[in-house]
């Protein structure tokens, strides 16, 4: 386990690093001068020069990269352009914010996904099973930020239900972690069925059947804990999407999280800002698919992390 | 998003009764299938109000009129007016060039590099399997959408930016697939037989290849066209995709987020025109995956 877990580590080691490159190196794709950019047509040269030199674009792309992963070891990500704090700072207070709505997403995701998935596998062929699948695939369909509109149209603007926007309460919760779940949700619940529907024609299952077993602990002990595997992957593969989502239904809902954080920094063009936050969601987003990874052990008794 | 495992998709063995035998089986299967040929509608609904838009489009999507703004649905404008005058139903005609161009377009590009990039790396292995594929691991590290962030933050906003940035983020998926699919049919006993009995390497890729390969990445296509479709959206409806004056869905969206309370139309109806193409390319997309792998919904 413990030689696994290094090895894990070690591959993930060189993904950030490749993460760290790419959004450093994405300086180098702006066209012209990055600075001038920033500090408009009226900025005199010298604030010009200052301003490249604290980006660090006076030196080669090498020499900026390495500088930035010592850095960001360091947990120094740099001085947002637009207020001057630590990027690291801001992170600070805009994460928790986020990772509440992301986790309330996973909750809903976990609540309603699975059983709807295994509803549906449970009878194939169903008319509870058509009705899951079409509605999934719907929900699969709609942009989230257009379900985020409509929910507010309908329950804030029509109904009064919830707050319109912003944060403070838990019925400013409800409606930014539902419409960033809602895609999810169909995504678990598909992966679930057709997982499950794949587990069914395991051996095991006919010899655990054969030998009398109560269909309700068939379930349990057997069927779900070795479709565990597939949806724990696809669980951490959506946190990802949600991560990404989480610009969208921020902005949506004037929640202030790292996804309307990553919106202003763009505007702003406040680069070091967009760079922090991009690189510190690639990492939790690496991260977790590497504690998922780790999990399966404890679900699936086969893998040996030999 | 259930994707089918790579090399999944093609039949288990080479057709027995010939390419155009088992073809017809497919088409076959595939009109038996309902929910796949509501699909094919949808689609084909879609590609032909993008081709024949201005014979469709009752009104100039550009065309802005002080009297009508922000209009509910009625009898002359059907879908309503935004808060320029302009018709909705008009603009959604117009913006199905937009949707399906920019997916057609980043889709086709990834399918491409993608597909030659993961073909090469699984034909040749070695130290350019490990490269290649570790580079696409690399793309697959950020999560959803913030690698298109990233692009057209740096590169700008626009429509030929959109596509590039989306066209990279759907590299790595074909990459897999073509990888996965070489690997696994460069050993499968009915092509080392081909090759044995002296089939030509052209007639092997036509014959053996090509439609194991092809179904699978069909399938691809086809799910990522509505993820490009939604990428776009998402890049569009937060400013840094596909620019006014041209009308996009999202960017409609984007705009009529400001009359919520008093004309929510404006934003909430082409949203619908956004998930009817994204649940059109899902539809047919899935049925083409069933018809080449039953097991997938004979079971339920």
């Amino acid at each position: 386990m413990f030689s696994y877990l290094i090895r894990r580590i070690f591959i993930a080691v060189p993904l950030l690093l490749g993460v760290v490159f790419i959004v450093t190196a994405s300086f180098d794709l702006i066209p012209g001068d990055p600075a001038a950019l920033i500090l408009g047509e009226f900025a005199s040269e010298s604030a010009v020069a200052e301003l490249r030199e604290e980006l660090g674009l006076d030196r080669p792309l090498l020499v900026r990269y390495v500088d930035t992963v010592v850095n960001v070891v360091q947990g120094d990500l740099g001085r947002s352009l637009s207020d001057r704090r630590p990027v690291a700072t801001i992170l600070g207070e805009t994460f928790p914010l986020t990772a509440q709505l992301a986790g309330t997403a996973i909750a809903l995701v976990l609540i309603i996904g699975i059983p709807l998935g295994l509803a549906a596998a449970t009878r194939p062929g169903s008319t509870v099973d058509n009705v899951i699948r079409v509605v999934s695939l719907a929900g699969l369909s709609m942009p989230v930020f257009w379900t985020g509109l409509v929910f507010m149209v309908i329950f804030s603007v029509n109904l009064g239900w919830t707050p319109v926007s912003g944060v403070g309460t838990w019925q400013h919760l409800i409606l930014p972690s539902v419409t960033l779940a809602l895609p999810s949700i169909a995504v678990i619940a598909r992966m679930t069925r057709s997982t499950v529907l794949e587990v069914l024609r395991e051996d095991f299952i006919r010899t655990a059947r054969a030998k009398g077993i109560s269909e309700r602990s068939l379930l349990w002990k057997h069927m779900l804990r070795n479709a565990m595997i597939p949806i724990i992957t696809v669980l951490g593969l959506q946190l990802g999407q949600m991560l990404g989502g989480a610009v969208l239904t921020e902005t949506v809902f004037a929640w202030p999280g790292v996804g309307r954080l990553t919106v202003f920094a763009i505007f702003n063009r406040d680069y070091p800002l967009m760079q922090g936050v991009v690189m510190v969601l690639a990492m939790v987003y690496v991260g977790v698919n590497l504690l998922v990874d780790l999990s399966y052990g404890l679900f699936d008794p086969r893998v040996r992390y030999a | 998003m259930s994707l089918p495992e790579p090399g999944a998709g093609g039949p288990a063995s080479a057709p027995r009764g010939g390419v155009n035998e088992a073809r017809r089986k497919a088409i076959r299967r595939f009109f038996g299938n309902k929910l796949g040929v509501a699909g094919a509608v949808i689609v084909l609904a879609f590609v032909l109000m993008a081709i024949f838009a201005p014979w469709l489009a009752p009104f100039d999507p550009a065309d802005q009129s002080l009297l009508t703004r922000r209009q509910a649905p009625d009898a002359t404008h059907w879908l309503g007016t935004d808060e320029f005058g302009r018709d909705i139903l008009s603009r959604i005609i117009y913006g199905a060039r937009v949707s399906l161009g920019v997916a057609i377009g980043s889709v086709g590009i990834g399918l491409l590099l993608g597909s030659v990039a993961g073909a090469i790396a699984g034909y040749l292995g070695g130290v350019v399997d490990t490269v290649v594929m570790r580079i696409m691991d690399l793309l697959l590290a950020f999560p959803y959408l913030l690698l298109a962030i990233v692009i057209v933050s740096a590169l700008g906003p626009g429509m030929i930016n959109t596509i590039i940035a989306i066209a990279v983020w759907t590299v790595p998926a074909f990459a897999r697939v073509a990888r996965s699919a070489v690997l696994q049919i460069k050993e499968r006993d009915f092509v080392v037989a081909a090759m044995a009995l002296g089939a030509k390497e052209q007639r092997v890729m036509r014959v053996h290849l090509l439609p194991n390969f092809g179904a699978t990445l069909v399938v691809y296509a086809s799910l990522y066209l509505a993820y490009a479709i939604l990428m776009e959206s998402a890049l569009s409806f937060l400013g840094l995709g596909v620019q006014p004056p041209r009308a996009s869905w999202a960017g409609m969206i984007s705009n009529g987020r400001n009359y919520l309370t008093s004309a929510p139309h404006i934003a909430t109806i082409p949203g619908i025109a956004i998930a009817l193409a994204v649940l059109g390319f899902n539809l047919l997309g899935d049925a083409i995956r069933d018809v080449y792998d039953p097991r997938a919904t004979k079971d339920g």
